[in-house]
């Protein structure tokens, strides 16, 4: 589901310059024609720190989207209406930690343990996407969410599954193999919602004026502020930019949303005639740092129910694993 | 703010443990790859990987991963540890010399020599 390039980092910038210097010249430029020629990546080719170092930040990231993202929608599982929605939200929650457990395989191919970055997801070290930080108030955010933030979330994937990395392509391609039935099904049941009763209706347009905002900050900063690394961009790290991506989820989508008689809570919501490009209100952009600093309506309680996840497992875990069947230390091989 | 929505909150009361918590290195379990076969007859593929404490729990985990959607007749597991392979460097001794030809069917030019023959024997 949710990963990608629009997870902020200010930490990166300065250090890529000092690594930069050490890579070998040689290799380097045999690295950088090989992504030119477009060739993959695999986890035991030479590869510049910083390629390494932004890679697992990347894919770490995605991956504990997709597990913390799973638990606004988890909870609406007891309450789904109906046997045939139980069904699909249960089979869409197991998707989505699927996708965890594959972009976590991906990650540790690149030399970070799975348990490393279990711990620093619990810390606040790393982060996740920020949508997840919100409350899933009534079934009708579920709607939104399965067809909205997926469907965001596929535009963003759909990019990354181009990149240069071998594992991590690999992993997207199934990955976005099951999401369009994530998307599918949520733009079923939204519909549902839309073309139902006056309560239903009333349910849906206040689930969608209050997602819209998170929506909006989900492809990250307008490119303007965020100058997305050229190195980056030229390494097939990051695939498109944020303005580029929020563009092109805004051209797909908000006609689906106009077509059903729903309204958007921004008036300056529109597409540009002669550039062809959608124009907007600026997102509150202060918040959307404020929630990525841990201060979101959600953000505590997420990490805890992870957190006591993994303590209240440990038994299990333990009782499971033999000592004789314990072995070295062995990451993914591809 | 709301009072949570999530029944491990507002009811189990998960949500107090404040304390920090860590897990070991080596407590996930051990790495295995996983090898799918789609049909009777066909080759089991490469198609990724689940942490397990031993092979027969990996199977299990490997159903649920790579065998929920699609065909699946069977699936192999193997230790990540336990694969032996080539260093990506080297994959230079893979490539094809022209003079390798002998080893192909196109190396053989029979017809050419039929041809002659006949020509010939006219
Ligand atoms: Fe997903
Ligand atoms: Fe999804």
């Amino acid at each position: 589901m949710y990963g990608g390039g629009y997870i902020y980092d200010d930490s990166g910038r300065s250090r890529q310059q000092e690594e930069q210097l050490q890579d070998d010249p040689v290799k380097l430029a045999a690295f950088e024609a090989r992504i030119a020629g477009g060739e993959k990546i695999e986890p035991g080719d030479w590869m510049p720190a910083e390629y390494r170092r932004q890679l697992i930040r990347l894919i770490e990231q995605h991956a504990h989207s997709e597990i913390i993202g799973a638990l606004p929608e988890g909870t609406w599982i007891t309450r789904a209406p109906g046997f045939k929605r139980k069904l699909a939200l249960i089979a869409k929650v197991q998707d989505e930690i699927g996708h965890g457990q594959l972009l976590y395989n991906a990650a540790e191919t690149l030399g970070k343990s799975r348990e490393a970055m279990i711990n620093d997801l619990l810390s606040g070290k790393s982060k996740y996407s920020n949508v997840f930080n919100y409350p899933a108030e009534t079934w009708a955010d579920v709607t939104v969410i399965g067809f909205l933030i997926d469907a965001a979330a596929i535009v963003n994937q759909v990019a990354n599954a181009k990149g240069s990395y071998g594992p991590y392509c690999r992993a997207l391609e199934r990955i976005c193999y099951e999401e369009s039935f994530h998307l599918k099904q949520g733009h079923d049941a939204f519909i549902e919602l839309a073309t139902g009763t006056p309560a239903q209706k009333a349910m849906l347009q206040d689930a969608l004026n209050r997602w819209w905002q998170p929506i909006m900050h989900f492809f990250g900063p307008p490119d303007k502020v965020s100058a997305h690394s050229e190195k980056l961009m030229q390494w097939k790290v990051k695939m498109a930019s944020n303005d580029d991506m929020r563009n092109q989820f805004l051209e797909a989508y908000v006609p689906k949303i106009w077509e059903l008689g729903l309204t958007l809570p921004d008036p300056l919501l529109k597409k540009n005639a002669d550039t062809g490009k959608w124009e907007f209100s600026d997102p509150d952009w202060d918040l959307f740092f404020e929630v990525i600093k841990g201060n979101g309506p959600c953000n505590k309680e997420r990490l805890n129910v992870r957190k006591w996840a993994e303590e209240h497992g440990r038994w299990i875990r333990k009782a499971l694993m033999r000592e004789e069947e314990r072995e070295r230390t062995a990451l993914p091989v591809a | 703010m709301n009072e949570s929505l999530d029944p491990r909150v507002n009811r189990l009361r998960l949500n107090n443990s404040d304390g920090s918590f860590s897990i070991e290195e080596g407590e996930n379990w051990n790495v295995f790859e996983v090898f799918h076969q789609e049909k009777r007859g066909a080759h089991h593929e490469h198609v990724g990987c689940v942490h397990a404490p031993d092979a027969n729990l990996a199977l299990i985990f490997a159903k649920e991963q790579f065998g929920r959607r699609k065909k699946c007749v069977n699936l192999w597991v193997v230790r990540s540890a336990d694969i032996l392979a080539f260093d990506l460097e080297d994959e230079d001794m893979f490539a094809n010399n022209p003079d390798k030809t002998y080893r192909d069917a196109s190396g053989f030019k029979v017809m050419e020599k039929i041809n002659k023959f006949k020509a010939q024997s006219k």
